[in-house]
């Protein structure tokens, strides 16, 4: 079995900032404004990927079906946008002006009653995180309280995905159909297509992000996180400790889809559009390899591994279109085959041994004894709470 | 049927079976057993393969829905409740094989298992504050772990399994203790310490066991429940159930 215990009270709060600086200095420095709005597009796939850290690798519940909540949280903000991008005074020459422009051209002549209310920029912003999270609670709801699991559930996700997508281009009328909702403009009359919108969306999508980190990092050290892996091993003997096991498989579920649906919100915001083609299987499979490449088991290696697989496949597919997706299912089958544990378990077998190594030559004090700097590697903070824990990691980590 | 029932002293039953069956697509596992258990009582369930034992401790805990009868622990129904609201009327139950987490150290094992924080918000906040420690270290002391709470739990031997199984129920403080085969697969000399672990444990509360080692039996039981085709063949001490002519036949025996 492998050490999850190597992963756990690893979230180094050190790596965690050396990410942050990545994103937040480094990048920015580094990249023109088209490239760094690619690698933020990028970044609202690793909201995604990051949810599924928490609810496949830890909770086991592998959902096929993220892109679901990635559209939802997309669409939602979307439809704000498009509502102000339709004012009666720019859609003038439309036969009904003040709607968007999709509805016209199906020959709907007033709004729908579920597009009023994102006028409102607070309810889209409410929305964005409740429509999701509540459309996952009653998925979960269903499934879990019935002790739906395993492949069952991953293609009963996959079946939703596939739903919602037919359901989106289907009416054409409502939901700008294969197209999607685009020609999105401004946010409260700021145009967000500007060269400083974009670095500021940036930014914006970087600290959520790393927001999201936080808060997962705080749910894996907290007993709830034990707990998913416990029950990932054993689900009867969590249950009859006095667990309602499904209670726990429905919160987790409810913050991957709230995590994926910030993702999408901040995707439709820097790339000025939202379509079925990130709500449907294939968009979601690859959130999963996205998530696998860098380790299921790293909420850290999540973003990395969606940020590599997606420069991989930017570069790739510019010279080689039709090979991409061939190379994306075989990338898929080696990691899961040789590297299951992805980057990140890389990372922690050939990497951290060497910079042990390393600090160890540098540091006489620690030098006295490797084998028991090993072993509280592998087995660390279980009787000391997990705050000192966490900060003799850091320690550990600051190289 | 029966002749025990005049031989049950004026205790109050901690657990009363009646009538329970339990079918199986026409199978009856369980048919029509009653059972009755005493506070502070060692109750051993002993009978041949496919007599229905693990059944019946499914049933109580919840794992199987009975078809038929009631399951009555300390005056509440429990064939209506779930398998968490079971364990928190106070019914503990350890499986067959060893079932701990793997991924887990002792400490996290038996952590877990400590009643507390036992819904999403209650364990986001659970803090491991010094009363937990307290209360797992001794724990790990009863159950012979002690200098082992660090250590990664698929690393101990399948003795210790049982024993860190054990643990996890005792931090519980279930005040009926269903083991299912607690000394399956150990030494001679980890039956003896499970044997006295036993003796100790049971102090202030029921315990139902289903052993199929009858040294292990004679040594821990009060009072012997034979069952046989879902039914209770016999009932009462070690010496009278191996003297029950009905239980040689079916079973003793072969």
């Amino acid at each position: 079995m492998t050490k999850i215990q190597a992963f756990i009270g690893r979230y180094q709060l050190s790596h965690l900032l050396i990410l942050a600086a990545l994103l937040l200095v480094v990048m920015p420095l580094a990249m023109d404004i088209f490239r760094l709005n690619l690698v933020g597009k990028y970044l609202t796939y690793a909201f995604v990927a990051v949810g599924l850290v928490l609810c496949w690798g830890y909770g086991g519940i592998l959902s096929l079906g993220q892109g679901v909540f990635f559209g939802l949280g997309g669409y939602c903000m979307a439809m704000f946008l498009k509502l102000e991008a339709s004012s009666p005074e720019q859609t003038a020459i439309q036969s009904t002006p003040g709607i968007p422009d999709f509805m016209d051209w199906n020959q709907l002549t007033a709004l729908p009653w579920f597009w009023e209310p994102f006028h409102s920029f607070g309810f889209t912003l409410l929305a964005v995180i409740l429509i999701p999270a509540l459309f996952a609670f009653i998925i979960a709801v269903a499934m879990f309280k019935r002790r739906v699991g395993g492949v069952y559930f991953a293609i009963i996700t996959q079946a939703i995905a596939a739903i919602l997508t037919i359901l989106i281009i289907g009416q054409q009328g409502y939901t700008g159909g294969v197209n999607g909702i685009t020609d999105l403009r401004t946010l409260h009359g700021w145009d967000i297509r500007t060269d400083s919108a974009k670095y500021i969306l940036y930014f914006i999508n970087a600290f959520l992000l790393i927001g999201c980190l936080f808060a997962a990092r705080y749910i894996i050290k907290s007993k709830l996180g034990r707990l998913l892996v416990a029950m990932r091993e054993r689900e009867d003997r969590v249950r009859f400790s006095g667990y309602d096991v499904s209670s726990f498989k429905i919160f987790i579920y409810c913050i991957a889809a709230v995590f994926s649906a910030i993702g999408g919100a901040m995707f439709t915001l820097q790339v000025g559009f939202m379509s079925p083609s990130f709500v449907g299987i294939v968009p979601s499979i690859e959130m999963v390899i996205f998530c696998a490449v860098g380790g299921r088991l790293s909420i850290l290696g999540a973003v990395y591994g969606t940020l590599l697989v997606n420069w991989a496949k930017t570069s790739f597919s510019e010279s080689f279109p039709e090979l991409w997706l061939f190379a994306m299912g075989a990338l898929f089958i080696g990691v899961v085959m040789a590297f299951p544990n992805g980057l990140a378990g890389l990372y922690q077998t050939y990497v951290e041994p060497r910079l042990q190594r390393f600090k160890k030559s540098s540091d006489p004090a620690l030098a006295s004894d490797m084998d028991a700097l090993k072993t509280a590697e592998i087995k660390p903070n279980k009787t000391k709470d997990t705050e000192s824990a966490a900060e003799e990691y850091s320690h550990a980590g600051n190289q | 049927m029966l002749e025990t029932n005049k031989s049950i002293p004026k205790k109050d039953f901690v657990l009363s079976i009646e009538g329970l069956t339990v079918s199986f697509d026409g199978f009856k596992a369980v048919n029509d057993l009653s059972l009755y258990v005493e506070e502070q009582e060692i109750r051993v369930i002993i009978g041949p393969n496919g007599a229905g034992k693990t059944t019946v401790l499914d049933l109580i805990c919840g794992r199987t829905k009975a078809t038929e009868g009631s399951i009555k622990f300390k005056g509440k129904e429990l064939t209506k409740l779930n398998e968490h609201q079971i364990v928190h009327a106070g019914v503990g139950r350890k499986f067959q094989n060893p079932s701990i987490y793997e991924d887990l150290t002792v400490f996290e094992n038996l952590e877990l298992s400590y009643p507390r924080g036992r819904n999403v918000w209650g364990a986001l906040t659970f803090r491991r504050d010094a009363e937990v420690v307290a209360k797992v270290k001794e724990i790990a002391d009863m159950i012979f772990l002690g200098d082992k709470l660090d250590m990664n739990a698929d690393l101990l031997s399948h003795g210790q399994k049982q024993w860190l199984e054990i643990g996890m129920l005792l931090i519980q403080d279930p005040e009926l203790l269903m083991l299912d085969e607690p000394v399956a697969g150990m030494s001679v000399s980890e039956r003896k310490q499970t044997a006295e672990l036993l003796q100790r444990i049971t102090k202030d509360r029921s315990v139902l066991v289903i052993e199929h080692d009858m040294q292990f039996v004679a040594d821990i039981a009060d009072r012997v429940t034979v069952l046989h085709q879902g039914q209770v063949l016999s009932e009462g001490s070690m010496e009278r159930v191996q003297s029950d002519p009905k239980v040689i036949e079916v079973y003793l025996g072969h």
